[in-house]
């Protein structure tokens, strides 16, 4: 069974309508940290504010996927999914993130290099240094584009399986043992990310 | 590298995509579902429907006609026309689209931006703006509703404003001067809402070749840009138009 946390940060049927059509068929939709907890894998989509992960907390999740993944539990953070992976976020920072990965996600600088910086950051961009070790990012060429939608972004560390590149670059997957994030969108980036969730599925 | 997008629009009416110079001639040009499906896989880098009738009585095909679309469609997919609630967004949504685009209805009631963004992110909200030049040309043009046919009053630049600081996540600008003229967009007005706004422009209204939208992408500093006619029947393929773009100097999703 695959568990789609529900935190009411946006629209999961993309999601889960990309993970049926790879042929995932036990998907289900949960706030629950026992399903959560019995899961073979987990997936933490989001879109919007980094607030919105308190909830996790307040309904036990946080726990529930901390043990999860202590035992080895395949674990995909998407978009806001990846971000609460760090410790933490500039746009909401009286709440925590989940840790696992360290560092804290910033805001797109408004000017970069002498020059204004739009923000959000919206569209194709590419994938760059892949990880030639990701189990995540297997089969995903240096280059391939991959869509993207967000203001706030996590940073380069040991974690991060590919860059990406605007206003500098920044983590657009992140990956260590069996948690694994992407910052872009994998249900809404074409085959390359249909690929990446494959791969997940895969596990 | 951020690439500029290139999005396919079909428009809609009755569950059939239909084509037609300036809304008249109207003809079928097949069924929406196979026909944003063969974009996507023509390497358009996005799709948007837009329901041209949007009568009450059709909000059950559409929804319908959105569902049967999205199945398959892994790119971003929006969905315009007739929306005039949170509500009605909600059901575009749960019917598989990830953004939509409202118009008339951001005018009538501009706190629908917020509303639809506080439940589904400022990113699935998309603000269309039809406009129109004035008597001093960009300076003075205004915003339009009722397909084009009423003014507002509003000026196009101070609306993109209030539509971003209302929440809105891209604005979809359509200049009614050039729409279906198909001799290039106005770059003029994509430039002065561009560089009015931090979030991206959509310019629509006037492509015609390569070479529009290389203009619009450069001159313009639009962010994307919007194709309807430009697709003639059975051409769903936009590989060859991107090449060429990117071979004028524009960043392209390519190979897609």
């Amino acid at each position: 069974m695959i568990a789609v946390i529900d935190y009411k940060a946006g629209n999961l049927t993309s999601v889960v309508k990309a993970l049926r059509y790879l042929g995932a068929d036990d998907v289900v939709v949960t706030q629950s940290p026992e399903e959560v907890l019995r899961a073979d894998k987990i997936v933490l989509p989001g879109v919007g504010h980094f607030q919105s992960t308190q909830l996790l907390a307040d309904l036990g999740l946080t726990q529930a996927v901390r043990e999860a993944v202590v035992k080895g539990t395949p674990f995909l953070g998407i978009c806001v999914g990846l971000q609460w992976l760090y410790q933490g976020s500039t746009e909401a920072p009286e709440t925590a993130g989940l840790g696992h990965f360290a560092g804290e996600c910033e805001r797109f600088p408004a000017v970069f290099e002498g020059s204004e910086l739009k923000s959000p950051h919206v569209g194709w961009n590419s994938l760059e240094e892949v990880r030639a070790d990701s189990r995540l990012l297997k089969g995903v060429t240096p280059g391939s584009f991959v869509y993207f939608t967000h203001s706030w972004r996590a940073p380069v560390s040991e974690d991060t399986a590919a860059k990406t590149m605007y206003g500098g670059a920044f983590t657009s997957a992140a990956e260590r043992g069996n948690v694994m994030g992407v910052q872009f969108h994998p249900e809404k980036s074409a085959e390359t990310g249909l690929r990446v969730l494959r791969n997940f599925l895969e596990l | 590298m951020l690439t500029k997008r290139i999005i396919a629009c079909l428009d809609v009416r009755g569950g059939r995509v239909v084509k037609g110079v300036q809304f008249v001639d109207i003809v079928d040009a097949g069924d929406p579902a196979e026909l944003a499906l063969r974009h996507a896989r023509g390497g358009a880098d996005e799709i948007v429907l837009l329901d041209i009738t949007a009568t009450h009585e059709g909000r059950g095909t559409l929804l319908e006609t959105v569902k049967r679309a999205a199945a398959q469609l892994f790119v971003p997919f929006t969905v315009g026309g007739g929306i005039r609630s949170a509500e009605d967004a909600a059901a575009v949504f749960d019917a598989g689209a990830d953004k939509v685009s409202i118009n008339s209805s951001a005018i009538a009631r501009p706190e629908l931006i917020g509303e639809i963004g506080a439940s589904f992110g400022a990113q699935a909200v998309i603000v269309a703006i039809d406009a129109r030049r004035g008597k001093h040309g960009v300076a003075d043009a205004e915003v339009y509703v009722s397909g084009g046919r009423k003014p507002t009053g509003l000026r196009v630049v101070e609306w993109a404003r209030e539509a971003e600081q209302r929440g809105a996540g891209e604005i979809l600008l359509t200049s009614m001067d050039k729409d279906g003229m198909r001799d290039g967009f106005d770059c003029e007005l994509t430039r002065a809402v561009s560089e009015a706004v931090q979030i991206p422009v959509i310019a629509s209204g006037g492509a015609g070749s390569a070479a529009d939208f290389a203009e619009v992408f450069k001159a313009g500093k639009a962010d994307a840009a919007l194709a309807a006619s430009i697709f003639h029947f059975g051409v769903t393929d936009s590989r060859a138009l991107k090449a060429e773009v990117a071979a004028a100097g524009v960043a392209m999703r390519l190979p897609c």
